[in-house]
């Protein structure tokens, strides 16, 4: 297991679907344990009750049946497929309403899709909010900079049980993107990735649920999108530079720059 | 849905003892992760290789096709066993499916691709290497090239080799240099790796005086501490200048790879400075298009009194429709 998850680190995180399915199929004793440890990318399914489309995912499953957070109805059709409580219901419905509009905020387009279901102590309950964007200069990309742009997040939170009006927040997050930007002046660029992070809190419940993890997977998505930028395209960048000197640039490391420095020790001790 | 409906019957049928794979299934799984490997980490996924096939009989077969193919991409360097410098492991220099020629010491290594050594050096046959008239003019590329490489790859290896009309310096279509240029960084402490790899290939006709450059440089780098980002990039292009005596020629032809190359690296930095504030915005801004942070309490009572409104719509209409 150790090996397969140091795999799923390694291979590039365009492939990281293939990768997943070869692993299960060499480890298919471990494939559940696989499954729920390594996310991929979103698969996208069309609700035609509600002409809209939602997003597919182990905690939407039943079967071989995906339900949409529209209708409730699953695809493709089957009789008695799980549904949530009626209130949790009512939860998950003001849940898609909010986040589609948090999604078009941010996001500019893309799907969103959330679901909620029982767990199995008290009142407690678990939701996972979920959003892709296609932001290719095809689809919802408003700048026209990428020929191929991904971006899919996955929030999992368990929500504890209410107790003195506080609630314990569990949330998993993880982002997976690609980019790809190509022109005739510098080739073809491409950056992918995802990374993972864990957060938990505990929140007075005032205005419901909602708030409390909406902020918390806000606060998270920005987090996250901060440490892509600054962090991680930053470290490869850096890689880069490790690589070939920028010429005509003199710094303290540089070949030019170590060669004027010797010379100046020499002129130096030549005094 | 198939991949993934496809990994639910995996999961659903966990219970029941699962099929054993065919043994050609495994191999080919175990060297397609093998391919992938990131720069300079092959060894580390041959390792995790090894311990998810638990069969050494067929992780060796699958390695035996897999590091030769990764090694050639890769234009890894290794070590010559008797001392006189490194030789480009590169399908330009390749005698056989183990043999390369080091053209600069007119050498032919033999390569262990797992292993990633050279065994053993012998000098190269006379058929291996070009026509004095051509030598010439290779050595005095090879020669700028190396000055060039030692001042802007600070660990770069690179080769000119001869690829096509060795004997045929000034008949009809003339011949054509090679240049490779390639060069690894990897810092497992820092969770960081990453190769630059340019192959130029170069058209030389004296007799109508006519030299056509091609460049192709790669770049790829991983840093993955808690994550996995890769950056992976791809330029071609290419030039034209006229033939000239060997030395000239040999600057001529470095000095205009050099400002290519210069070039692409500063328009890789350019691309990386775009991305923050415009290029990521296309997959998700850093603030929403109302430059505050989202208000999700009146977001909660907005989706509710559009719920409601909806409500009462559908309800007018089905009133009407009923009437």
């Amino acid at each position: 297991m150790d090996a397969a998850m140091d795999l799923m680190r390694r291979m590039p995180p365009v492939e990281a679907e293939n990768a997943l399915l070869s692993l299960v199929e060499l480890l298919p004793h471990h494939s559940q344990d696989l499954l729920s440890r390594v996310d991929q990318p979103l698969k996208v399914a069309i609700d035609k009750e509600c002409d809209k489309e939602f997003l597919l995912c182990d905690y939407n499953r039943d079967g071989d049946s995906y339900r949409s957070p529209w209708s409730s109805v699953y695809y493709p059709p089957l009789e008695d497929g799980a549904q949530p409580s009626e209130n949790l219901r009512r939860m998950e419905v003001e849940a898609n309403s909010v986040f589609s509009i948090y999604r078009d905020q941010y996001y500019e387009g893309g799907i969103s899709s959330v679901y909620m279901w029982e767990t199995e102590t008290g009142d407690g309950f678990a939701a996972c909010f979920l959003i892709k964007k296609d932001g290719s200069s095809s689809a919802d990309g408003r700048r026209g900079l990428l020929q191929h742009g991904l971006w899919d997040a996955i929030h999992v939170i368990e929500v504890g049980e209410q107790c003195d009006g506080e609630a314990h927040y569990r949330l998993t997050s993880t982002v997976m993107l690609a980019l790809t930007s190509e022109c005739k002046s510098s080739g073809k660029f491409s950056l992918s990735g995802s990374i993972t992070r864990r957060t938990e809190s505990t929140l007075e419940v005032v205005n419901g649920h909602m708030t409390n993890m909406g902020k918390m997977i806000e606060e998270m998505e920005s987090k996250l999108r901060n440490g892509l930028d600054q962090v991680y395209f930053g470290k490869t960048k850096e890689v880069v530079s490790t690589l070939r000197e920028p010429l005509g640039t003199l710094t303290a490391s540089s070949y030019a720059g170590q060669a004027i420095q010797s010379s100046i020790i020499n002129d130096m001790r030549r005094r | 849905f198939r991949a993934i409906s496809q990994m639910a019957n995996y999961y659903d049928e966990d219970e029941d003892e699962p099929v054993e794979l065919e043994d050609d299934r495994k191999v080919s799984l175990a060297k397609w992760f093998l391919q992938n490997a990131p720069s300079e980490e092959m060894n580390h996924v041959a390792k995790d290789v090894r311990e998810v096939l638990r069969n050494d009989r067929l992780y060796e077969l699958a390695a035996a096709e897999a590091f030769q193919e990764y090694n050639l991409k890769e234009m890894i360097s290794v070590e010559m066993p008797n001392g006189t410098g490194q030789v480009i492991v590169s399908r330009y220099g390749e005698i056989d499916g183990s043999h390369y020629l080091d053209p600069r010491t007119a050498q032919v290594a033999a390569v262990d691709h797992v292993k990633q050594i050279s065994t053993s050096v012998r000098p190269a046959t006379d058929e291996e290497l070009p026509s004095s008239d051509v030598e010439h003019y290779r050595s005095s590329v090879d020669a700028e090239l190396l000055k060039y490489v030692e001042e802007a790859y600070p660990r770069g290896s690179c080769s000119v080799y001869c690829t096509r009309g060795k004997d045929n310096f000034a008949n009809d279509g003339g011949f054509e240099l090679t240049v490779v240029i390639s060069t690894s960084s990897f810092s497992p402490q820092n969770f960081r790796g990453g190769r630059w790899r340019s192959v130029w290939t170069i058209q030389l006709s004296p007799n109508d005086d006519s030299v056509n450059m091609r460049g192709h440089i790669q770049v790829t780098a991983h840093y993955f501490e808690e994550g996995n980002v890769q950056l992976s990039t791809s330029y071609e292009c290419t030039e034209s200048t006229v033939f000239q005596e060997a030395q000239e020629m040999g600057i001529s032809i470095v000095s205009t790879i050099r400002q290519y190359e210069s070039e692409y690296l500063a328009a890789i930095e350019d691309k990386y400075n775009k991305l923050s504030d415009t290029t990521f915005k296309e997959l998700r801004r850093k603030l929403p298009v109302t430059r505050t942070q989202f208000s999700w309490d009146n977001a909660l009572q907005l989706s509710l009194s559009r719920e409601a409104a909806r409500q009462v719509a559908l309800n007018q209409r089905a009133n009407s429709r009923n009437r």
